[in-house]
Formats: structure tokens, sequence, C-alpha cells
């Protein structure tokens, strides 16, 4: 029961680092229909980011990430402009190869300035301490991730269903010519998405630096982890990069508890027969 | 849609002419050129043999990959797996039954042929996003289960102690790495070979037509599943061998025979000769390959921004790969030039 119970907490604070940092991709995935490699270039140049910029101008953790979050949302502008809109409509193997090329020259970016080697993200000191949750104790830093994830999902519902940006978002995902039509302005939606789904990763590499700890391989080593949720999930829903976050950090950190040996071969392997069930996600629609 | 239609025509044409496979008259013309090459590059360069060893078994390797992504339209970054199962097969079989090079190349594009149709007939009933991430989830289960499994393939430290025997029971391999040089290039040329009559047969121009549209191969009656797998299958065939020539010259194999970096790195050697061209494969893997040769003595940080900003210039200037773009241009200079003395 103990064990059980600890499989599902730790389950639940992986499954949410996993949501932050994909469910970026999957809203662009969806929206742009760009399969975008580079994602995880995000996450790790948040978690640089706020590192730099707290030493530099010795600025609080919070403050520091927060900035970090903001200014990774801006670089993804320019980006956006110049480099990713060129491949829209292209063939997924020029979209693939386009951004590991940015993969790489992220890579090589943030080796050259940091240097080869991991990075320590500074916890606020009320992060540092551990609570006692009954029948074990858990570092508080977890509860924070699992209440980030919670935050992050609501505020994407509200921002989804509630807004006139979101509304043109999801009108834009399912039919882009229909919606440019009815005058919605697509491509500022689509940089605007684009912008979102930027942060958000960064928010969650910098969150989810204890359990992927951020080094410059970063994007390649987490490449595969963060597609195969947007693609059990479905490209361009949120819900569904939630649950297949949950079920796939579930099923891995079952595995490293009742059998490590094979743990990661488990995460493919219930990768593989949901998509083979379902070839579009979970809650993905045909397209 | 003109250009695309342009362009599949070109292809097609291409094909029907190395089908024929004479230059000016010359029958095995390709492959007399093939073999030209490698000796002349054995002839520049006898200090750097097992270098060029590695560029054969890698352009044969790149070349297994055309075929299923240059030629079938199968998008794959999980083609390492293949090549390190046919690697692993290869150096199981030197160390357990017999070390004779041969028979553990066929071993070795055996078990490869059949990891891809066991892998294939599942991955190849999706497309596009989904079968690529397909392919790369069953090449990480690859690379787990072979790490795992220490007792045959040693897991972490690799497969080391390979030993070959005489190629035929009488040519010996010399210390120098000529023969493994000269046997690699013999068996890159009949893969060649073979190759080359496959893309141009009628079941080659079919999988062209299903690359460049499903639908109408359907509706033609061709079954795009059939002849999708059978491509895959010949692709794991030859990746099986190229590992098992890789296993034999160095006689050690390593996880990171399977590793997504591999298939990576394949993808964009295919990509830099351009794809959908059996020549386009071997020069990608030259250029990749020399290039890396001396870049990776400074550091890898620098080599990484080389082979990404190679990369996106490559998508966003020339689609069509290097070698492509060069050709178009002689083409065209050509045609400036014919043009002027028409004029005069």
């Amino acid at each position: 029961m103990e064990l059980l119970l600890s499989i599902l907490i730790d389950g639940l604070a992986y499954g949410m680092i996993l949501f932050i940092i994909s469910v970026g991709l999957s809203i662009t995935m969806g929206l742009m229909r760009v399969v975008n490699l580079a994602h995880g270039v995000f996450a790790m140049l948040g978690g640089f980011l706020m590192v730099a910029v707290g030493s530099r101008f010795g600025l609080r953790p919070e403050m520091a990430a927060m900035l970090a979050v903001i200014a990774v949302g801006a670089l993804a502008l320019p980006l956006e402009k110049l480099i990713f809109r060129r491949v829209y409509g292209r063939s997924e193997l020029q979209q693939v190869l386009l951004t590991i090329g940015l993969v790489f020259i992220g890579i090589a970016a943030v080796g050259t300035v940091f240097g080869n080697s991991l990075l320590a993200i500074p916890l606020p000191e009320y992060l540092k301490r551990s609570v006692d949750i009954g029948f074990r104790v858990i570092p508080m830093h977890r509860l924070a991730v699992v209440t980030a994830g919670l935050a992050v999902l609501v505020g994407l519902w509200f921002l989804f269903t509630k807004t006139r940006f979101g509304i043109n978002i999801r009108a834009s995902v399912d039919k882009a010519a229909a919606a440019e039509a009815l005058g919605i302005d697509t491509s500022k939606v689509y940089r605007l998405g684009f912008m979102l789904g930027a942060a958000l990763a960064a928010l969650g590499g910098i969150l989810g630096a204890e359990l992927l700890p951020l080094e410059p391989y970063y994007p390649l080593k987490y490449l595969v982890l963060v597609l195969a949720i947007v693609a059990v999930g479905g490209m361009g829903s949120v819900f569904g990069s939630f649950m297949a976050a949950l079920v796939l950090g579930t099923v891995e950190t079952a595995a490293k508890y009742l059998m490590p040996e094979i743990a990661s071969i488990m995460f493919y392997l219930t990768m593989l027969v949901v998509l083979s069930w379902r070839p579009h996600g979970l809650f993905g629609r045909q397209l | 849609m003109t250009t695309s239609h342009n362009d599949s025509t070109v292809s097609l044409l291409g094909a029907g002419h190395v089908a024929r496979g004479r230059i000016g008259g010359v029958p095995f013309a390709p492959e007399i050129c093939l073999a030209a090459i490698g000796l002349s590059a054995m002839w520049f360069m006898p200090g750097d043999l097992s270098f060029l060893t590695r560029i054969v078994t890698s352009a044969l390797f790149v070349l297994s990959l055309d075929l299923v992504l240059g030629y079938a339209g199968i998008v794959t970054l999980g083609h390492a797996a293949l090549f390190g199962v046919g690697a692993y097969a290869a150096g199981a079989y030197a160390i357990h039954v017999t070390a004779e090079p041969l028979s553990g190349l066929l071993v070795g594009g055996l078990c490869g042929g059949l990891v891809a149709l066991a892998t294939g007939a599942v991955l190849l009933r999706t497309h596009g996003l989904t079968c690529l991430m397909m392919t790369i989830a069953i090449a990480q289960i690859l690379l787990e289960v072979l790490n795992k499994w220490r007792s045959v393939t040693g897991g972490d430290d690799g497969l080391s102690g390979i030993i070959v025997e005489p190629i035929f029971g009488v040519i010996e391999f010399d210390f120098f790495g000529r023969v493994g040089f000269l046997y690699s290039l013999a068996v890159l040329v009949l893969c060649f070979w073979l190759m080359r009559r496959l893309v141009s047969s009628p079941f080659g121009l079919t999988c062209i037509g299903i690359r460049e549209d499903r639908r109408r191969m359907t509706a033609l009656g061709a079954s795009v599943y059939k002849h999708s797998l059978a491509m895959y299958v010949a692709g794991g065939l030859f990746a099986g061998i190229a590992g098992a020539l890789m296993a034999q010259t160095t006689q050690v194999v390593g996880l990171g025979s399977l590793g997504f970096t591999w298939s990576a790195e394949a993808l964009v050697m295919l990509v830099l000769g351009g794809m959908g061209h059996l020549w386009g494969a071997i020069f990608g893997t030259i250029l990749f390959m020399v290039v890396h040769h001396f870049a990776s003595a400074i550091d890898p940080f620098k080599w990484m921004f080389v082979i990404g900003a190679l990369l996106v210039a490559v998508v966003l200037l020339f689609p069509d790969g290097l070698v492509q773009a060069i050709r178009k241009q002689a083409v065209r200079w050509a045609a400036r030039r014919s043009n002027r003395r028409r004029h005069d």
C-alpha cells in the first residue's frame, strides 16, 4: 500500500514536469503542423538563462525564473519569424531536419558559453524543506511541482475556453483556412502560440531540473521523452498531453520501483502499444 | 504542383537511365566508378585505411537508409537499430559459431532484415509523425534489450574479441587493414549493384510512385503497405550487412551502433548528398566523414555547430541536397553556355 502510494506520488510529480515541458510543443505542433524537435532547447535555455541572470544581478530565484521564462518567450518571436515560418507546410522530413539542426546549434551555443557540466538550479529556502504527508516524507519541491502543473492545466483551460485568444487558437487548430476566412489573423495566432509554447517549455525546464538535470545535451537526451508525450496525447490537445504525461510518468516510475532493470523499456513499450492502438494519440483527432 | 510533377518525372527518368547501367555503353560503369574512387582513395591515403574503411561501412549504411527514406519515403529516426542488430548478430556469430566472414555478413543481413520485417509490420501501418515516433521507440527498446542482455552483448562494455578468419580460407586480414578495406569496398560495390537493380526494377519504381503520391498509387492498384514493407525489409537487410561489416573490420561492437545519434548522423549524411539518388548517399557520406575527421580535432561543440548550421542551410537553401544543387547549377551553366554559342 505504502509502495503504491509512493509510486503514485513520485509518478505524479514526474508526470507533471513532463506535462509542463511538452504541452507547449503539443500546442504548437497542433497549431502550426510543424514537427519541432527543438522544443527541448527552450527548456534548457530557460534553466541556463535563469542561473545566468540570477547570479549576474543577484536576484532571488523566483524573480530570475520569471525573467528567464519571459526572455525565452521573447526569443521565440524572431525564431518563428526568421526560421520556422519558412517550413510551414513543407514535408515532415524537412521540418525534422531543420529542427535537429537547431538542436545541434543550441547544444553548441550553450556548451560553448556555459561549458559541458551539469547546471545547479538554486532553490529558494522554503522549497528545500521536506514535508511529512502521513506515510512518508517528501521534498517540498515535489509538491510545488505538482501545484505548478495543476496551475498550468487550469490556466490553459481558462485561456482556451474563456478568452478570445483561446478561441482563435482552437479555430486555427481545427481549420486554419476557415479561421482565416472568418477574419482571424492566423499568422499572429501562430506567433503568439509559439511564444507561449516556448515560455511553457522554459518553465518546465526550470521546475523539472531536479528530475531531468540541465546540461548542454539536454535537448537531445529528453527529445524522445517530450515527443512521446505529444504523440501519445494527441497533437494540439492540452488535456491529452496531461493524461499522456501522467500515464507515461507513472508507468516509468512504477517500473523504476518494481523492475528497475527494464524501466525505460516499459516507457517505450507503453508508447508503442498506445500508438498502434490509436495512431493519432489518446485525444488526437484524425487530421 | 507542376514542379513536384516535373521532379517525379525527372527521378523516374533518372532511375530508368540507371537501369541500363551503362555510361557511354560500358556495362557496370557505376560500379567501376565506385571501385575506382575507393582504390584511388587507398592510393592517396595509405596511412588512413581504418578511416577509409569506416567511410565505406558508413556509406553502405547510408545507402540502406536511402532505400527506406529516399525511395520508399518512410521517415525514420531509428534506422541504426537495424545496423546495430546486424553488427551484434555478426559479432556473436563470429565468437560463438564460426569466424568465417562471408557467412557472418549473411547472418548480419538476415537479422537486420528479420528485425525490419517484424518492426515494419507494426510501424508501417501508420505514417507521418506517428510512424517517426514509433521508429524512435523501437530503436530505444532494442537498445535497452541489448544493453540488459549482458551474457551475449556485454552490455555497456560492448562486444569485443571478435575474430575474423581469412576470406575463403585463403586471404588473411593484415595488420595495416589493407585487406579489410578492399573486402569492405568489394561488399559495398556488390551491394551498390544490387540496390541499383532494385530501385530501377518495376518494384522500385512503384515505391518511388508511392513516395510521390500514396493516394494515386493506391488508386492504380498498388498496395502501399506491402511495397513499403518490402522496401523497409530490403533497407534492413543492407543495414544489417553494413553493421556486420563494421563489426568484422573494427572487431568491436558498442551500444552506440544502435543509438539515436547514429541514426541522426546517417540522416544528415543522406540529406547533405541528396536522397533518392544512390550517388547522393555516397557523396554525402564522404563529405560528412571527411569534415568530421578534420573537425573532431577541434572541440565537439564547434563540430555540432557546423553540422547544425549545415542542416539549417540545406533545408532553407538547398532542399534537394548539396550534390543536387551543384549538379543543377552545373546544368544551368552548361545550358547558358550553349545558348550563348547559339546566339553567336
